[in-house]
């Protein structure tokens, strides 16, 4: 770092008073950000990573809050202004961007006046100039066609233009630091890659500093020159990115970084492999397992889906006529056997998750066949659907939602066993016992309630509910997604222990490239509603055939400090909607053999 | 725009319809005979079966529904049992008075239940917010004719300073027209207030912790840009729909505060009307109230859209 740094963090402490009494969340936060310098500031949830960088803007409820310590930005302590001063430092002379574009920007202003209002505010433009610049702003930020896009309201964007159009309304003002915190989290990982490499030219077109929040390694890896790891609101090392990853001391850092799924890790490995376990005081890791031999091949498959289509209608006009629909899952097709992980990876939109809903009969399939478990699925009336939900149970994405606040959790896993009349409430309660030690809780557990547990416990009571009717095939919806990686390393060798010992079938839905690779057997690419690629896990991943599989895995950022410098080439590609007219007819679809059970979409 | 307005009155109709045989069958229902309301003293059956059909209260129950139906359709809500004057000849002179009160109570009701909102909502927890509520339960809780009285009692009685009752049209003599509806205005407006003031308060509470703000405040953005600006307006949302909702409560009080202020308005006419069985007056009202909550629910809703542009999108 050469020069005086732009910011300098001395001490940092920052307290919530909850229930009258003062609670630290960071604690003695010391660091430097130089001038064009990147830090990131790595972490999981709870670590105090975010409450850090709205400490630095003083965006907390000063009421319910308090922060000690120093926060010198150029030569001058922000926690020593008044708000009026420090006002007219945010915005100006360091801006921020956030995780959500969904919500971050005001849905009742155009993004031009929201723009602009920062160009009015601190640089006492005149709103005409002011929209020459926004103009100039979102050009900047690589926004197709954007003097006529001035005038359009956010939800007229789509998730990673909203980040764009956020990114321009930081530059506004040439902040000298910009604070990103989480800023790609929420965005897809084609769109993800956009970003980081949109913010990695403008940070050198413009010359200004970067602290950069977030809980990817991968993403740290890729842009920061340094790195802070926090843990449970300390800062337990700091050092040059290169260093952290390859010679990081602290046993956390090495924990983290063994935990993070590596795409490209699981090279001459025939079977999914459980993550490697690691010992949090000394920071060494346990040699994973493999887990072989679960696949009934040659058996009949436990679920077999041929030409499935699912729609959706999209109504307009006077009489709501239909006039296009939203093809979400169009001629699937494919095979899963007992024991066997079948992952269908995606991207928003791409109807991974309607594709599971379909099989269960969560949504109407339009056409197609499904045979699950001996059950002609779609054939099925109220009666036979609901015994053929026996054999196929969901775990969702958010353990929290899925779970009702107001249900002790015991009842929540014996309710499915009670509805289904299949025992007495004693034999209830010991199956619930029994699989609240199975997914790794213990059986006194039964009396709490959801909100007692953690994000990672959450989920396996929602697992150990999807076990108790005894499925065969258990459909997994982006269900690891949510968590922090050490977190999401438990409950994937979780899934695979239970795989192994229940000889599970796994539908894993997921958008997450380096997880589907630890964890499946084979792989299904699905793109607008369609699978292009299909095949072993080892033949998809080591030999991608499709222009879009291998889009995706060069997306996905690699938690490697030598891909510092990558750049993907800027793009302003946008995913594709699958909403089509009426009178779209879809074209027949022509499969080529890779090889074994390895086949790529023409075309 | 016209293609939403035009939808939303097609779907009005059934909804006209349905109230129109309730309110046909309501008349049907209640006790006590026209007839005999209308006689008088007279008891002579000729007379009684004369009468009888010429308001073709012999036919079959359906063909008196479409012969009414019909009429109302051109205009004839009947005569008024009462006073001989047609029923649409009536609501016409009382309609405007209580339109008059009712705009002025909802005047009221906004210039105070609305900033006294944000403030609650923007001092969340603090003694000001807790005085809010407590002022606006206190709104709430007091019944608009004691309050009435309350204020005849001081600002006319004691004071002098308005007229306790009486009316004036607004277009003959405006100045002493709104010295007499400001205090009927105010007493109708003043339980209105406390409940804006409370959904106000909860939907700037909720606005004020969304994610836009806190982007308005990273810009620097000082505090009155962000609340009457980025939070107000997001706020406005849930508050208009409230307020063609708070339009039934209004009508309800005007029958009330019209009644203590002794004005010649519609909901004194209610009053009247349904003390004397003048069935056809009570029928044209509740007729022309489903008409009016219609209209301003439309009116909320077209005004939802304007101020949602991604609704205005979608049209």
């Amino acid at each position: 770092m050469a020069g005086a740094p732009i910011l300098s963090v001395r001490d940092l402490t920052t307290s919530f008073r909850v229930d009258g009494e003062w609670k630290s969340v960071v604690r003695k936060a010391s660091f430097d950000v130089g001038a064009g310098e990147t830090v990131a500031i790595v972490g999981e949830s709870g670590s105090g990573k975010s409450v850090t960088s709205l400490s630095i803007m003083r965006l907390l409820d000063p009421a319910s809050s308090r922060i000690e310590g120093e926060v010198m930005l150029s030569g001058r302590d922000l926690l020593s202004l008044s708000e009026k001063e420090m006002r007219a430092v945010r915005g100006n002379e360091v801006s921020m961007i956030f995780q959500e574009p969904m919500t971050s920007l005001n849905p009742i202003f155009t993004i031009g006046r929201q723009i602009s209002e920062v160009l009015t505010r601190h640089k006492g433009l005149s709103a005409q100039e002011a929209r020459a610049e926004t103009v100039r702003l979102l050009e900047k930020v690589r926004i197709p066609n954007a003097s006529s896009r001035f005038d359009d309201y956010p939800h007229q964007f789509s998730g990673g233009m909203r980040q764009r159009v956020m990114i321009a309304m930081a530059l506004a003002s040439r902040p000298k630091l910009l604070i990103a915190d989480e800023p790609t989290t929420a965005l897809d990982v084609t769109i993800q890659g956009q970003i980081l490499d949109l913010i990695k030219v403008l940070q050198e077109e413009e010359g200004m500093s970067v602290l950069f929040i977030t809980h990817d390694m991968g993403v740290v890896a890729e842009i920061a020159d340094r790195t802070i790891v926090m843990y449970r609101g300390e800062q337990v090392e700091t050092g040059a990115t290169e260093e952290i990853f390859h010679r990081g001391q602290h046993p956390y850092t090495r924990a983290l970084l063994s935990a993070v799924p590596k795409l490209g890790s699981m090279e001459n490995r025939p079977w999914p492999t459980r993550f490697p376990v690691v010992d949090m005081k000394t920071g060494l890791a346990a040699e994973p397992v493999e887990v072989a031999g679960t696949v009934a091949h040659g058996r009949t498959p436990l679920l077999v889906v041929r030409n499935l289509v699912t729609r959706f209608p999209v109504r307009s006009g006077l009489l709501s006529r239909q006039t296009g629909a939203v093809h979400a899952v169009e001629n699937v097709s494919f095979d899963l056997h007992q024991g066997e992980t079948l992952a269908l990876v995606g991207e928003s939109g791409c109807g991974k998750s309607t594709t599971g809903r379909s099989i269960m009969r969560l949504v109407e399939p339009a056409a197609g066949q499904i045979e699950l478990d001996g059950y002609n699925v779609l054939r099925l009336d109220q009666v036979g659907l609901r015994a053929m939900r026996k054999s196929v149970q969901m775990i969702f994405q958010d353990p929290f939602s899925s779970l009702n606040p107001r249900m002790t959790v015991g009842a929540a896993i014996a309710e499915p066993f009670v509805k289904h009349k299949l025992g007495t409430t004693r034999q209830a309660k010991e199956k619930t016992a029994d699989l609240l030690e199975k997914v790794g809780l213990s059986a006194d557990m039964a009396k709490r309630y959801p909100h007692e547990f953690s994000g990672g416990q959450r989920q396996r009571v929602a697992i150990a509910r999807a076990l108790s009717l005894d499925p065969k095939l258990i459909v997994a919806d982006e269900s690891v997604s949510a968590l922090d990686v050490s977190i999401k390393a438990q409950v994937c060798n979780l899934l695979l222990d239970l795989q192994q010992s229940l000889n599970l079938a796994f539908l894993f839905i997921s958008h997450d490239m380096a997880v589907v690779e630890r964890v499946s057997h084979r792989v299904a690419v699905m793109y607008l509603g369609e699978i292009v690629e299909i095949g072993p896990r080892a033949a998809v991943f080591d030999n991608p055939q499709h222009s879009y599989t291998r889009k995706l895995m060069a997306a996905v950022p690699v938690p490697d400090p030598a891909r510092r410098g990558i750049r993907r080439g800027i793009s302003n590609d946008e995913l594709k909607s699958p909403v089509r007219g009426m009178d779209y007819l879809p074209p027949k679809r022509e499969y080529r053999e890779v090889s074994a059970g390895h086949l790529v979409q023409l075309g | 725009m016209p293609v939403y307005i035009g939808k939303r009155l097609l779907v009005a109709i059934p909804t006209l319809l349905i109230i129109s045989i309730f309110v046909f069958s309501l008349q049907k229902l209640l006790p006590g005979d026209p007839i005999l309301a209308m006689a008088g003293e007279e008891r002579d059956p000729a007379t009684l079966e004369f009468l009888r059909a010429k308001y073709h209260l012999n036919d079959p129950i359906i063909l008196q529904y479409f012969a009414w139906l019909g009429g109302i359709l051109v205009g004839d809500f009947g005569i008024s049992l009462r006073t001989n004057q047609p029923v649409l000849e009536l609501i016409g002179q009382k309609l405007p008075v209580t339109i008059q009160l009712a705009v002025m109570a909802m005047f009221f009701a906004m210039v105070i239940g609305i900033p006294i909102g944000i403030l609650a909502a923007v001092k969340k927890n603090t003694w000001i917010d807790y005085v809010a509520n407590i002022v606006a339960l206190t709104g709430l809780s007091i019944p608009n004719f004691w309050l009435g009285i309350m204020l005849i009692l001081l600002v006319s009685v004691k004071l002098g300073w308005l007229p306790a009752s009486g009316y004036e049209s607004i277009f003959v003599d405006p100045v002493r027209s709104l010295q007499t509806m400001v205090m009927p205005a105010f007493v109708l407006g003043n339980a209105l207030a406390a409940t804006l003031m409370r959904h106000t308060r909860s939907a700037m509470v909720g606005v004020m912790s969304a994610d836009y703000i806190r982007t308005a405040r990273a810009k620097g953005l000082s505090p009155r840009e962000i609340i009457l600006s980025h939070s107000f307006r997001n706020a406005l949302l849930p508050v208009v729909t409230l307020l063609a909702l708070l339009f039934g409560e209004l009508l309800a009080g005007a029958v009330l505060t019209e009644q203590i202020f002794t004005i010649p308005g519609f909901g004194k006419m209610t009053v009247d009307a349904v003390f004397n069985r003048d069935y056809a007056v009570v029928q044209g009202i509740v007729l022309c109230t489903a008409v009016g909550f219609i209209l301003m629910n439309l009116l909320a809703d077209v005004a939802y859209v304007l101020l949602n542009p991604r609704l205005r999108a979608t049209l």
